[in-house]
C-alpha cells in the first residue's frame, strides 16, 4: 500500500502541489473511472450473470444468489462443435495471414522495389473495401470453385479481415532491422529466404505476435463470411451458430447468454494475457 | 556475389565487360528473388480483394435470378439492375438510415471517446487497468454484442425497461426493437457502446504525444483548463482526429453484424442499411445484380473517404519510412 502512494506522489504533487488534496482528488479520480467502467461493462456484466441463473433467464436478480452452470452445459451441446469450428478456423486463418504478411512486409520494408510504394498504398485501402462487397462477388467464385461450404473457403476469406493490417504492422516494425543484420548472415553463408527465417523471423517476434492475436480475433468474430459463404450447417462458426440461436423463438435466453459467454472468452483472455500487443495494435495499425 | 547482398544500385566499376554481364544477371535475379517475397501476398490480394471489385461492377450489370446457379446464366441486361433499385423505396430509406446511423454513431462514439481519453490522461490509481478493461465491448464480437443487448432492449423482459421504470422515467416499457420509431436510434446506441472504447485508445494515444510544457506554458499565459483544452488539445489532435473519424466512418457506413443480429433490418425495414440490403438482395432475394448496384454504392461512399484517409495519412507517408 505504501509503496504504491509512494510511486504516485511525484507525479499528483507535480499537478497540484504539494499536501493531501492531490491524493484526494486523485481517489475521486479513481473512484469515477470505475463508476464509468461499471457503466460501460454493464452489459456485459449482465451477458454472465443472465448465464449464471437456472430459470431460463427469463427472471434475472441482479446478483446471482445460487449460480449454477446448467446453462453452460446446455451452451456446450447445442454450441460445441461452433466453438471448436471458430477455434480451427481462425487459427487457420492467422496462418494464412502470416504466412502471407510476413515476406511481404518483409520485402516491402528492407527493398527498394520500384511501386513499393505503391503497394503500400493499395494495401491501406484494401481495409476499406465493405466485406459485404467482398461476399457478393466473391460468391460467385466459390460456387464456380467448390469453396462454399468448406472450411478451407471460410479460412482463406477470413485471411482477408487481417491481411492488409498485418503487412502495415509488420512493415512498420521490419523498417527498423538494420540490414547489417540480414548481409552479416548473407555472409554466412545463408540465403535470403533462410536468412529471413532465421534472422528477421525471430526479430520480429513481437510484431508478429501483435498481428496474429488481431487477426485470430477478426476472424473469430467474423460473421459476414460465415453467413454468406455458407448455404448449409456443414462449416458453423459460433456466430453464426449464436444469430440461427436467437433467429428461431427463444426458448431459453440463460444458453444464449453462456454461448456469448464462451464466445467472449478470447478476447477476454488476450486482454489479460496480451494487453500491450493490443493496445500497440490498435494504434500502430490504424494511425500508422 | 556482393552484388546480390548490395541492395544500392552502383555496381562496382572495376569489373570487365563479362563481370558486368554477370552482375546485370545476377541483379535481375535478385530483382526476381525480391519479388518472390511479395508475390503471394500480392496474389492473394489480387483474388481477395481486386477481383471482387471488378466483379462486383461486372455482376451490376448482369441479370442473376434463383436459378443463375444451376445454369450459370446471367446475361447482361444493361441499366436494368441500377433503374431497379434507385426507384426502389428500400434502397432510399437504406441511404437515408445509413446517414442516420452513421452520423449518430460517429457523434456519440467521438464525443464520448475523447471525453474518455482526456480523463484517463489524469494520473490516478487504475488508470491503466481501468483502460485496458474499458476495451473489451470492442473486442467482443459484434454479432455476440447485438445479441446481448437484444436481451437487455427486449420490452418485456429488458433489464433497460425495468430499469427505466424502477427510476420512474417511464410508464409502459419503451419499445426498444420493435417500434419502428425508436428502433434506429436503439441500433446507433449499442453501436456508440461498441465503438467508444476505439475512439478512446487512439485518441488518448494522441493526446499523450502533445508536449507537457504547451500547457504549463498555457497556465503561466493564466488560460483555464477550457481555454488550453480549444486551443492547444483540440489543433494538436488535429491529424489523431482525422483518423479516427475517418476510420469510424469506414467500419461504420457498411455496418451489418450489429443491425442484422439485432433487428434483421427490421420492423418494418426501419433500420435497413446499405449494408444489409445488399445481402437482403444478393442472398435472401437471390439477385445478386441488385445487390451488387448497392454494393457499388457502398464502394463509391467508401472511395471518396479513402481519399480524405490517405490525404491525413500523407504526412506521416512522407516524413516516416
Amino acid at each position: 500500500m505504501s509503496s504504491s502512494t509512494i510511486r504516485t506522489a511525484p507525479g499528483t504533487a507535480r499537478t497540484t502541489g504539494p499536501g493531501t488534496g492531490g491524493r484526494a482528488r486523485g481517489a475521486w479520480n479513481t473512484v469515477a473511472a470505475l463508476l464509468i467502467l461499471a457503466v460501460l461493462l454493464f452489459p456485459l456484466y449482465w451477458m454472465l450473470v443472465t448465464a449464471l441463473q437456472p430459470s431460463s433467464g427469463i427472471d434475472v436478480d441482479f446478483f446471482p444468489t445460487s449460480p449454477g452452470l446448467d446453462s453452460f452445459r446446455a451452451a456446450l451441446d447445442s454450441q460445441g462443435r461452433s466453438l471448436l469450428t471458430s477455434l480451427g478456423v481462425a487459427l487457420g486463418a492467422v496462418a494464412v495471414c502470416l504466412a502471407l504478411a510476413a515476406p511481404a512486409a518483409y520485402g516491402l520494408a528492407q527493398f527498394s522495389l520500384r511501386g513499393g510504394r505503391a503497394i503500400v498504398f493499395t494495401t491501406l485501402i484494401t481495409q476499406m473495401v465493405p466485406g459485404i462487397v467482398i461476399a457478393n462477388a466473391l460468391y460467385s467464385a466459390y460456387a464456380e470453385l467448390r469453396l462454399v461450404n468448406s472450411y478451407l473457403g471460410l479460412i482463406l476469406a477470413d485471411a482477408s479481415l487481417g491481411l492488409p493490417f498485418s503487412i502495415v504492422l509488420l512493415r512498420a516494425f521490419m523498417v527498423s532491422i538494420p540490414g547489417e543484420v540480414v548481409e552479416a548472415a548473407l555472409v554466412d553463408g545463408a540465403n535470403r529466404f533462410t536468412a529471413f527465417v532465421r534472422v528477421v523471423l525471430p526479430m520480429s517476434r513481437n510484431a508478429l505476435l501483435t498481428a496474429g492475436l488481431f487477426t485470430f480475433l477478426f476472424a473469430w468474430s467474423d460473421f459476414m463470411f460465415a453467413l454468406t459463404l455458407n448455404t448449409t450447417d456443414d462449416v458453423k462458426p459460433v456466430t453464426l451458430g449464436i444469430y440461427q440461436f436467437v433467429g428461431a423463438h427463444v426458448s431459453d435466453w440463460g444458453a444464449v447468454m453462456a454461448t456469448a459467454v464462451l464466445s467472449a472468452v478470447p478476447a477476454a483472455v488476450l486482454l489479460v494475457v496480451a494487453q500491450k500487443y493490443i493496445a500497440a495494435g490498435i494504434t500502430g495499425g490504424s494511425v500508422k | 556475389m556482393s552484388t546480390v547482398t548490395a541492395p544500392s544500385v552502383s555496381a562496382p566499376a572495376a569489373g570487365a565487360s563479362s563481370a558486368d554481364a554477370r552482375g546485370g544477371t545476377g541483379r535481375r535475379r535478385t530483382a526476381l528473388l525480391r519479388w518472390l517475397f511479395i508475390a503471394p501476398a500480392l496474389l492473394y490480394m489480387a483474388a481477395f480483394f481486386g477481383y471482387p471489385l471488378v466483379r462486383n461492377v461486372l455482376m451490376s450489370f448482369q441479370h442473376y435470378t434463383p436459378t443463375t446457379y444451376f445454369t450459370g446464366e446471367a446475361p447482361f441486361n444493361g441499366l436494368d439492375n441500377w433503374r431497379a433499385v434507385f426507384s426502389d423505396p428500400l434502397f432510399t430509406d437504406a441511404l437515408w438510415h445509413t446517414a442516420l446511423f452513421t452520423v449518430g454513431s460517429l457523434l456519440g462514439q467521438f464525443t464520448l471517446g475523447l471525453a474518455l481519453a482526456v480523463f484517463f490522461s489524469r494520473r490516478f490509481r487504475l488508470s491503466r487497468f481501468v483502460r485496458a478493461v474499458l476495451l473489451l465491448p470492442w473486442l467482443v464480437p459484434m454479432v455476440v454484442a447485438a445479441v446481448v443487448w437484444r436481451r437487455i432492449l427486449d420490452q418485456e423482459h429488458g433489464v433497460l425497461n425495468a430499469a427505466l421504470q424502477a427510476l420512474g422515467l417511464t410508464d409502459g416499457g419503451v419499445p426498444w426493437l420493435s417500434s419502428p420509431d425508436v428502433a434506429l436510434l436503439a441500433a446507433v446506441l449499442v453501436n456508440i457502446w461498441i465503438g467508444i472504447p476505439f475512439n478512446m485508445v487512439i485518441l488518448y494515444g494522441g493526446l499523450q504525444e502533445i508536449p507537457r510544457d504547451l500547457y504549463e506554458a498555457a497556465a503561466l499565459d493564466g488560460a483555464g483548463p477550457w481555454r488550453a483544452f480549444r486551443s492547444i488539445t483540440l489543433p494538436m489532435l488535429r491529424p489523431v482526429i482525422t483518423v479516427v473519424l475517418v476510420l469510424g466512418f469506414m467500419s461504420t457506413v457498411k455496418i451489418l453484424d450489429l443491425i442484422l443480429a439485432l433487428t434483421s433490418g427490421g420492423p418494418a425495414d426501419a433500420t435497413q442499411t446499405l449494408g444489409t440490403v445488399t445481402y437482403q438482395m444478393s442472398f435472401l432475394r437471390l439477385d445478386f445484380g441488385q445487390g451488387a448496384v448497392v454494393g457499388n454504392v457502398l464502394i463509391l461512399i467508401s472511395a471518396v473517404f479513402a481519399v480524405l484517409y490517405l490525404r491525413a495519412n500523407r504526412a506521416d507517408f512522407g516524413t516516416g519510412k
